[in-house]
This record gives structure tokens, sequence and C-alpha cells, in this order.
């Protein structure tokens, strides 16, 4: 087990960049296994997002005389790292955007609806179709909740009204958002930029955007009439410390006014101001005229509903669902696993880490089922492309220690604005997404 | 385990550009060098005439490939950041330099046939 590309791998890998020219990739799970399991196994997948649809293209390739059912009523499957892009005005909202039935595999049931209950005692899910499914085991691939109520008079209907976008809402919700910053950009004013305090999906993803508003107002030659403010929700930008320094010094580079301890509670959308709590208890007022609202997210209510959550905690608040944060086994029943953003565990709520996470959900559920034992784990990787403008990112990879955890050591330097991991973002990670998608990467 | 394999470039090489695209472009590279080595052998001689517009061609194709990849991603030459990234560029426009040499080089051979007389 390792956790990094070999050096004949690189190599190989090397050639294939000079061979093809401006392409590279994220570090990849291993393709779908040829050796088959043969099993009667009743596998139920909640969530035919990034991570439901992977592991059932895995799981069918690997598994012989599985029953494999999968439950998700959304019949278009959605790119969510080409948001941000689409926010930015470099891609329309479709690029986002494909079927749900493109992606699964035949031979499986997918049930277009969705669970309404989740019983883990008599291992058992009902679904809004009728259907009662009863399960061997269960993967819960739900994705969380935008709970866009937990701000005080924000909902989703008022994105694309008065300054106010939100590139985390969907595609065309991205696209609107992308009109107001385009008209932001144009005029000047006051942006202002935020995250929540709960678990979110990509972290990263707040200050890309704080960096491309900033980007296309200097484009535009309006950067002297913006103020851009940016509001964190603790004492620090990002999670991982080496980062959060090398973030605070472009912040500073790019002239933003941070303010720490930070948390919107209330949004007035007539006024335009947004209200803060504040690190005393307190709360503090400030005023926008174009704002990225991030709502605070947690867990579906049939997940929360469930007892599968955490009991205790933020974790328990948000109902992120408790599994061993290597195995991803749930810690109380151990036919129960969570993969993607609705897991328990202290990082990886990103696709990439949906692709980390997936073969190691796969091995541990068929060694499970052949009455064996894996030592495949899920160390926590996670990936953010951040891009700090139009034509140049910082391809952080980072694993729970907070280690760095580069793809390419001594090539492409994680903490450095380059082009090619500009590349990446741009060409190289939906085409890896889709291949992850169909069990191939 | 996590290790790339060449398997997982080609899958996500055609998840890139489709695989009809993907395979068809591989298709007219392994053509075009089939040709080039088709007319080496052909002619059992380099003509020097041709190579000489080959190598006019060079630049051209050079900063063609530079061109193509920096509109494809919406990028420009100024957002070149590290070692690295003048690398690829330049990676990149050997790559089109020499692919543009190859592809001048054998239509003129197939176009004019053999020439002795040079």
């Amino acid at each position: 087990m390792t956790n990094q590309p070999d050096f004949d791998t690189r190599r190989r890998l090397l050639g294939l960049m000079a061979a093809g020219g401006a392409i590279a990739a994220l570090p990849q799970g291993e393709p779908a296994a040829a050796q088959t399991t043969q099993t009667s196994a009743r596998i139920v997948i909640l969530g035919a997002g990034a991570a439901g649809t992977a592991l059932a293209n895995r799981l069918s390739n690997r598994l012989e005389g599985a029953e494999i059912t999968i439950v998700d009523p959304r019949v278009r499957h959605l790119y969510q790292p080409g948001f941000t892009l689409i926010a930015a005005g470099l891609r329309p909202a479709n690029y986002s955007v494909s079927t749900t039935a493109e992606w699964l595999p035949s031979g499986i049931n997918w049930i277009e609806g969705s669970a309404t209950s989740i019983d883990p005692e008599a291992q058992r899910v009902t679904t809004s179709t009728g259907d009662t499914l009863d399960y061997d085991y269960l993967v819960v691939a739900t994705g969380l909740e935008l709970h866009y109520e937990g701000i005080e008079g924000m909902s989703r209907d008022l994105i694309g009204q008065n300054g106010i976008g939100s590139v985390y809402a969907g595609p065309e919700e991205a696209e609107i958002t992308w009109g107001l910053m385009d008209q932001f950009t144009d005029e000047g004013g006051a942006g202002l930029f935020t995250r929540p305090n709960t678990g979110m999906k990509c972290a990263g993803a707040p200050l890309k955007y704080t960096f491309l508003t900033d980007d296309y107002a200097r484009r535009k030659g309006t950067r002297g009439q913006t103020e851009i403010i940016y509001c964190a929700h603790s004492g620090s930008l990002f999670g991982v410390p080496i980062v959060n320094e090398k973030v605070r010094m472009l912040y500073e580079d790019r002239g933003f006014e941070t303010r720490y301890n930070r948390v919107m509670t209330a949004i007035d959308p007539s006024r335009k101001v947004a209200t803060f709590s504040t690190e005393n208890g307190g709360s503090e007022e400030i005023a926008f005229d174009f704002t990225n609202v991030i709502p605070p997210m947690r867990a579906p209510q049939v997940v929360r509903d469930s007892g599968l959550s955490w009991q205790t905690g933020a974790s328990g608040e948000q109902g992120w669902i408790e599994v061993d944060q290597y195995t991803l086994r749930h810690a109380r029943y151990d036919t129960v696993f969570a993969a993607g953003d609705v897991a328990g565990v202290p990082k990886g709520k990103t696709a990439a880490s949906a692709k980390w996470q997936v073969p190691v959900v796969e091995d541990q559920l068929v060694a499970q089922i052949a009455g064996d034992t894996t030592d495949h784990i899920y160390n926590g990787y996670t990936s953010c492309p951040l891009i700090t403008r139009v034509g140049r990112a910082m391809l952080i990879e980072f694993d729970y220690n907070n280690n760095l955890v580069p793809s390419f050591p001594g090539l492409i330097a994680p903490l450095e604005e380059l082009w090619v991991s500009w590349l990446i973002k741009e060409i190289g990670l939906k085409a890896t997404y889709n291949a992850m998608l169909r069990g191939r990467a | 385990m996590e290790d790339p394999t060449i398997g997982t470039f080609i899958a996500v090489f055609e998840e890139m550009f489709g695989g009809a695209l993907f395979w068809g472009m591989v298709v007219l590279a392994l053509l075009i060098t089939a040709a080039y080595l088709y007319v080496l052998i052909r002619d059992r001689a380099v003509s020097w005439r041709k190579f000489l517009w080959a190598q006019l061609a060079m630049p051209i194709g050079a900063i063609a490939a530079v061109w193509f990849v920096l509109a494809i991603t919406k990028s420009r030459l100024a957002d070149i950041g590290g070692p690295i990234d003048l690398i690829i560029v330049l990676g990149i426009a050997a790559l089109g330099a020499v692919g543009a040499a190859i592809l001048v080089y054998t239509v003129q051979s197939l176009i004019k046939g053999k020439q002795t007389a040079e």
C-alpha cells in the first residue's frame, strides 16, 4: 500500500506528459481489479453522485452475482468541481451537467427516488418510491445538504438578486453568480466573501472565488474602486497550517481585507447588509455590493434521523456519519460504509477525496464479503487546485496529518502559483473525474 | 495502490477528447509517422531541399502549438509562473516544431515524389 506514485510510475507519467503535451492528472485510484468475487450479497448504495456512481461501477466489475441497488432521485449528474469555472465565466452552465443514467453500469438496479428512512438495526432502507430494501451491506453516499435557511433571511430564490450570488447552489446559480460578478467588477464597490463554520465541500472554493473576483477587477481596471473583504470562520484561512500561511501572504499581496472569526448569521437583501457573529459573542454588520453566499452544510435529513451520525460534537450536530476515518466502515454497524461528503472524517469533502475513498470502500467491502481483511486504507487525501487568478493555480494536496502530499514532488511545487496547475484544473480534472465515475481511474 | 497506470491515462485521454477523436488522433499520428518512414525508405536518402522547407515550418509549428494550448486553456504567456511552466511551454513548442517538420517533409515527398537531381 502506497500513497504516492513510485519512481517508475512517475517516469512513465513524465514520458506520457512529454508525449501528450500539456496534460497531467490527479493521482489515481487503482483501476478496478480484474479478479472477481462470487457472492449473492444485497448491496444498497444511497446516492449516485461522484462516490456512489464510481463505487457502483467498481463493485459491479468486482462482484459476480451481487444484487446492487443504487438509490437517487436526481436525473442530472453534476460535475461540481466545474462550478467555479462556470461562476468565473469560463464555461457555460451545461459544462457541469450530464445524466445520472449515462454513468451507471448495466446490471444494477436504479431506484429513481430518495431514501426516506434508514434502519441500520433491521438493515433496511425505505424510499420515496415506496420500495423497501433489505440489505446485507449499505454504502451511504448521499452527499450533503446546503442549508441556506441556516442564514437568517437567506434562501435559494434570492440568488441573483441584490448582489447575492452563490457558486455552490448549482450550475445555473453559478452562471447567475457570474453575471453578478461580471457586473460588480465592471463597476466596483464592496465585495464580501465568506465561508460557513461547518464541514464543507472543497474548503478552497471560497478562496478561489475571492481570487478570481480580484483578478477580473484588475483586468478591467476597476480594482482601485473595489474593496474585497474576506470573512474567515475561524482564526485561519485554511485548515492546513502551511497552506494557510501561503494564502495569508497572497491575500496580503492582493490587498484583501481579512476579518477573522466572522460567521454569516443573517442577510438583509434589501439593505445589502450581512450580519456576522464575532469571536466575543457579538455581531457585526458588513455592507456589500456583491457577495458569494456559502451556506452552512450538513448531512441530509434522512441520514441525521438514521442513528448513523456521530453522537456528539460538531460532527454530531451536522450529522456526518460515524465511520472509522481509515477504513470508512461505520463505527457501530460493520455492514455500513460511507463515502464522499457525508462521511464523518476530518478531511476530504472533495471529488479528489471521493476518488481515493471509493477504492478503499470497495476493497474493504469485497474483503468483508470474502471473509477476509485488507490493509487498504484512506489517509485523508484531499486535493484542491487553488486557483489564484485565471491562468494560475496552486496544486495543493494534503492528508489527515496536514502533511502536503504532492503528486509530482520536485516538479510541481504545491505552494507556487503555476500555469501547469491551472492546466490540470482546466483540462485534466474533468476527464479524470469522468474516468473515475466509470471506475476506470 | 494509487499508482497511475498507462490504462488510467488512456482512460483520461479518452474522456478528455472523446474516444473517437482520441483514437483518431493516435491513428493520424501513426499514419503520418508511417508515411514519413515510407518516403525515407522509398527515397533511401534525405532530400535536403525538402528538409529546408520542413525546417522553415518548425517555428510556425512551435508557435501554433503554444498558441493552441494557450487558447484552449484561456491562458496567456504571462501566466508562466515557474520553471516547470517554462519547460512545458518549451516542450509544447518542440512537439509542434517536430510535428510540423515531419508533416511538411512527408507531404512534399508524397506530392512531388522522389527527386533525384537536387
